[in-house]
């Protein structure tokens, strides 16, 4: 089966397009960068989606049945649009112990934000991962791809209110 | 085209430079102590360092995880051999000014607690103590030599056979024998073979991997272009987290600088051998830490295990088709590099701590001597039999007896490996080789 010709598809011109066409490059097009060409499309695009996808296929020449399996399969990936600051609970056993359960009770009480859910004005997501390694320091949680030691609630409180503030003006 | 002697001298003018400073401040700037804002406390200490014109003594560099990370960030003075802990950005004038007298009480850790002299650093051994961003450095702690040395020096049966003395065995959960699994690839048919590095790590408080990852990148580098050598590979992947962005960055600028230096690529050190290393990454998928759904990511499909046979070693299917690979943990490709510096005698050496020495684990090892001959902590006598104890009960190879190199006899870590009754095999099979 040949992947249909993408529909509605970003101009090629689009500089995001050409971050993605970069990797896929490096790679000599082969079926293999699929992950890798992934990864660089929802770094440029914040997430997958749909035409974003069969453009990877057309690119890669693989079916787009795969290329859905391998986004929808990896935790990484997301075909939803994500908030513009993220917030990754860490639930690993150690912050589990030392309270990220009591975060994510927190954020659900105040802003009603589970886990994998985006805030209705599309300012913050939070998303829970597993281990991040830095048992030593927590509860920790990734903010805006920085990791933060040793949370507290309040602190995590804090932060949110402080992005849904930032982002009004 | 690089040779020892390249090597040495670079080597030689590095240390020589590092003598030439009077106070070296190591300021960890690992991913934990990152977290705690080493960056600030480093950028903090060069401004003091400047201010009160010490710069011609006086050396502040980013170094690899010193291992304590709940008390970070961490910041030594090398010479004097003094640890602070828990160091704000505001200490940093203080820490400057006691440089040479009395070291600042209030925040200095013990360097003599049992947390780091019960350590015997291996894998770890420049962990805490190179810059991670700076080749040269590995270089200067003997880094590469071993990589220049065996290419020039030995067949690749003979780095195979000296694998196979040492007893060094995987440091995943199996242990299983990495001379035999490099024999395996060594002798299969195909053109086309791959070392795949597995750096995915996902089990809670687990991050070994990332230590050395972002301390001691080169290691990972070295091993992997020996294992290359040895079984004939000539592309390498290092399947890293996603979710560790500062050992991303560090390996690709640690690539990028060997292959600059000629170190990896085409002809190294001006013989045939080619090795490549790219890196893959995760996508956050606990399972791809297994060896097939590892390679099923690696060629870009969905990480789902498959049955063996057939292994991977021998035959692995999809855009690797036909060729061999040999996957190993990257504890394992790390361990080697430090193998085949110091011989196969010193990894037959028993050890108790440092085995998979993560910064958590290598702190309370158990004494062998309360260990049952299965290795776990049950305590029970050397007589007592494999029924016995519940642990070995509980794994025993159910199919094939596990060749046990006489080496790791007083092996420490896993009990799993270890209930094999073959002892002699290993010795035999190496022999045969």
């Amino acid at each position: 089966m040949t992947p249909e010709p993408a529909k509605g598809a970003p101009a090629p011109k689009d500089n995001r397009w050409r971050l993605v066409e970069a990797t896929m490059r490096r790679h000599g097009h082969k079926s293999h960068a699929l992950i890798e060409a992934l990864h660089s499309a929802q770094e440029a695009y914040g997430f997958l989606e749909n035409d974003v996808l069969r453009m990877v296929a057309t690119e890669l020449r693989i079916p787009l049945s795969k290329v859905y399996g391998v986004a929808t399969f990896y935790n990484f990936f997301t075909l939803k649009p994500q908030g513009r600051h993220t917030c990754v609970v860490c639930t690993g056993t150690a912050c589990y112990i030392k309270g990220a359960d009591q975060i994510m009770n927190v954020l659900e009480k105040k802003f009603d934000l589970k886990s994998g859910t985006t805030s209705p004005d599309g300012q913050v997501s939070v998303l829970t991962a597993r281990c991040i390694g830095s048992c030593g320091l927590a509860p920790a949680a990734v903010l805006d791809g920085a990791v933060a030691a040793k949370l507290t609630p309040a602190q995590v409180v804090a932060k949110v209110e402080e992005w849904m503030s930032h982002d009004q003006h | 085209m690089i040779s020892i002697e390249d090597l040495s001298q670079i080597s030689q003018a590095e240390r020589e430079a590092r003598d030439a400073v009077g106070h070296q401040i190591n300021v960890c700037v690992a991913a934990s102590c990152l977290s705690l804002q080493s960056d600030k406390v480093k950028e903090e200490l060069e401004k003091a360092v400047e201010a009160k014109g010490k710069k011609d003594c006086c050396k502040v560099r980013g170094v690899g995880c010193m291992g304590l990370c709940a008390a970070g960030p961490l910041v030594a003075v090398e010479k004097e051999k003094v640890l602070y802990q828990g160091v704000a950005p505001e200490d940093a004038s203080a820490i400057v000014d006691a440089l040479g007298g009395e070291p600042v009480a209030r925040i200095q850790g013990d360097l003599e607690a049992p947390f780091f002299a019960r350590q015997q650093k291996i894998v770890l051994e420049n962990c805490g103590r190179i810059d991670p961003e700076r080749i040269e450095e590995y270089i200067a702690a003997d880094g590469y030599l071993a990589l220049i040395d065996t290419l020039t020096a030995m067949t690749p049966i003979g780095v195979v056979q000296q694998v196979t003395r040492s007893g060094l065995r995987g440091r995943g959960g199996a242990g299983y024998p990495t001379g035999l699994k490099w024999a395996t690839v060594n002798k299969s048919q195909g053109t086309r073979k791959f070392v795949i590095c597995n750096g995915d790590e996902g089990d809670p408080g687990a991050f070994m991997d990332r230590a050395v990852l972002e301390s001691d990148p080169h290691r990972i580098l070295e091993g992997m272009a020996l294992a290359g050598y040895a079984v004939g590979a000539q592309q390498g992947f290092v399947y890293v987290r996603a979710e560790y962005p500062l050992a991303i960055k560090r390996l690709k600028l640690a690539i990028k600088q060997a292959e600059k230096m000629g170190l990896l690529g085409a002809n190294i050190g001006g013989t045939t051998f080619s090795f490549n290393v790219d890196i893959r990454l995760g996508a956050g998928a606990f399972v791809c830490g297994e060896e097939t759904a590892l390679i099923a990511s690696v060629e870009g499909g969905r990480g789902t295990p498959r049955p063996r046979p057939p292994y991977p070693r021998s035959r692995v299917s999809g855009a690797i088709r036909r060729s061999s690979t040999t996957s190993r943990r990257s504890p394992t490709s790390r361990r080697f590099s430090a193998t085949a510096r110091s011989g196969s005698r010193r990894s037959a050496r028993p050890r108790a701590a440092g085995r998979r020495s993560s910064p958590s684990r290598a702190q309370s090892p158990t004494p062998a001597s309360s260990r049952c001959r299965w290795g776990c902590r049950c305590a029970r006598s050397s007589s007592t039999s494999a029924a016995a104890c519940p642990t070995a009960r509980r794994s025993r190879p159910s199919r094939r007896a596990v060749p046990r190199a006489a080496a790791s006899r007083n092996r420490a870590s896993t009990c799993r490996a270890t209930t094999s009754p073959s002892r002699s095999s290993a010795r035999s099979w190496g022999r045969a080789e």
